[in-house]
């Protein structure tokens, strides 16, 4: 009897550890790749220009159309998600507090349209602009990535909020505070880490995602004037590149993909530090 | 309504599904006595305590039917006055929930619900409330820090200063000693007997040695209905109840 528990604590602890250690290898397997295939065709020309005619085929030029559309379409969405996203999800775990059946129901909606594939945002974007008569621009990138990332956005907020402890909210109405105090007052205080994880999750998706920017902000190898001008990302510049027929170009490629995986990681190292700042008022339980 | 009684409470029933949590329950509290509910864990002694600031509402399965006054207003029916209602009542609940700030805007984030804005005016409250909860001494050079650093014990005594802050008339406190070391017990107990001549107090427990200590009135529960209600002398003293008996004996807990 006490062998044989032992043996089973031996088995799933292998099988844990083998679990872990092979998906870590594996992530480290494609971000070495990224890094070393990256790493030498990436230049400062490259990260500070155009692209001059012929760039696909292996003329001079850079990327930088890509990084800025990237940068102003990903934290343009963010934004705007986070703007709409907060109180919808304070909503939901302040002031439906007596409808649980309600919350549940949303709940289960957002997770519904979380898992609807991009493509089909780019689509649904797409039919829009046509109805308006607008063209592919960046101010229709930012409003399709914003549609994409808000369940994400939503749920993740979600998720920390319900997991404030129901003593600190009667501590604060017992206080006489009202819903939206303890909302905006409370809830954001004790879950300000979660929250930044959950501004973190959508800016990553929101600047990965290619599909929902494919036909609304569409490509240009200029940097746009204005919101109403078509922008390019870097999802699409790297699809671009790897279709390229030149060795040289698809190398590039990897150096666009390591510039986007490095704008993912200042943007987490900030806001980690930022949120540090923050975190000491949490109360622990 | 007599003016020595602070709050009545009148056929409260409580339930959630098809279990009774509070059976008829009616009690009359006295004005500026401490009041001291009693009885064993799961009788109801906290969702009474929650039916009187209405904290019920943030439980959707409870059922509270019946009558709250407090002086001459209606506490289930006070719709959205609850929150200056609520105001008149501080809490002290059974493990302290500082609020994720600092300790110093624990106190001011109080008395801004109650509408002290001043900087001046609000300092020397925040001062004059941590003293009555006989914090200030240790703490007095660490009101910047979050209140998440101060041991349990500290963060109880916060709580109580915080809710003292918003000038109550009530102080509502479940098993407020419960997770504290001797020596902060000894200290919210003395507190308590200290702020009796301005507040009527109301306290859950169930140790029978700290109902005995600071009592003037008790109320003894078991499984939702009221066995007994006097004067600490009356039902310590001469319980006519078989189970108060049994209870104070100890047979049960």
């Amino acid at each position: 009897m006490k062998r044989g528990r032992n043996i089973e604590e031996k088995i799933f602890k292998l099988l844990m550890v083998i679990s872990t250690y092979f998906i870590l290898f594996v992530l480290a397997i494609i971000i070495y790749s990224i890094f070393e295939k990256g790493i030498r065709s990436i230049s400062w020309e490259m990260l500070t220009e155009i692209p001059q005619g012929g760039y696909y085929y292996g003329r001079g030029g850079g990327i930088l159309n890509a990084i800025l559309g990237s940068l102003a379409l990903a934290f343009g969405a963010t934004v705007l998600a986070f703007v709409i996203g907060t109180p919808v999800a304070l909503y939901l775990n302040v002031f439906l507090i007596r409808h649980k059946k309600v919350v549940s129901a949303i709940r289960f909606l957002l997770d519904l349209v979380w898992g609807i594939p991009s493509i089909v945002y780019g689509a649904f974007g797409f039919s829009l602009m046509v109805f308006f008569g607008l063209q592919t621009s960046l101010l229709a990138g930012i409003l399709t990535v914003t549609l994409f990332i808000l369940p994400i956005m939503i749920r993740s907020m979600d998720e920390i909020f319900s997991t404030v402890p129901i003593g600190l909210q009667e501590a604060a109405y017992s206080l006489g505070s009202n819903k939206s105090e303890i909302a905006f007052k409370i809830f954001t205080r004790q879950s300000i880490s979660g929250i930044i994880t959950a501004v973190l999750l959508s800016f990553g998706r929101g600047i990965g995602d290619a599909a929902a920017v494919l036909f609304t902000a569409g490509y240009t190898d200029h940097l746009p004037n204005g919101m109403l001008e078509p922008v390019a990302t870097l999802p699409l510049s790297i699809f671009f590149q790897l279709s390229s027929p030149v060795p040289e170009v698809q190398n590039r490629a990897y150096a666009s993909a390591l510039v986007l995986t490095l704008i993912i990681l200042v943007v987490s190292l900030f806001s980690r530090g930022l949120g540090k700042r923050y975190h000491k008022a949490k109360i622990n339980f | 309504m007599d003016d020595s009684i602070k709050i009545s409470i009148r056929d409260l029933n409580v339930t959630t599904g098809k279990t009774r949590i509070l059976k008829d329950i009616n009690i009359d509290i006295p004005k500026n006595k401490i009041t001291v509910i009693l009885g064993p864990s799961g009788c109801g002694k906290t969702t009474l305590l929650k039916c009187l600031n209405r904290l019920t509402d943030l439980y959707p399965e409870l059922k509270v039917n019946g009558q709250v006054m407090i002086d001459h207003t209606n506490v289930l029916e006070a719709g959205e006055d609850i929150y200056n209602l609520r105001q008149r009542m501080g809490l002290l609940s059974q493990r302290p929930y500082p609020l994720p700030m600092t300790i110093y805007n624990n106190i001011a984030y109080a008395l801004k619900l109650r509408g002290i804005r001043g900087r001046r005016e609000t300092h020397k409250l925040v001062m004059h409330y941590l003293q009555q909860a006989n914090l200030w001494d240790e703490i007095r050079t660490r009101l910047r820090e979050p209140a998440s650093r101060l041991s349990i014990g500290q963060q109880q005594r916060l709580c109580l200063a915080r809710g003292l802050a918003v000038n109550p008339e009530i102080i509502l406190a479940d098993e407020p000693t419960s997770a504290l070391d001797p020596i902060s017990s000894q200290a919210i107990e003395e507190t308590f007997t200290r702020l009796k001549n301005d507040y009527t107090i109301v306290l859950v427990t169930h140790v029978l040695r700290q109902a005995k200590r600071i009592a003037d009135n008790v109320v003894f529960m078991y499984l939702g209905d009221v066995i007994e209600q006097g004067t600490v002398e009356e039902v310590f003293g001469n319980p006519k109840m078989e189970k108060t008996k049994l209870y104070l004996g100890g047979t049960f807990n």
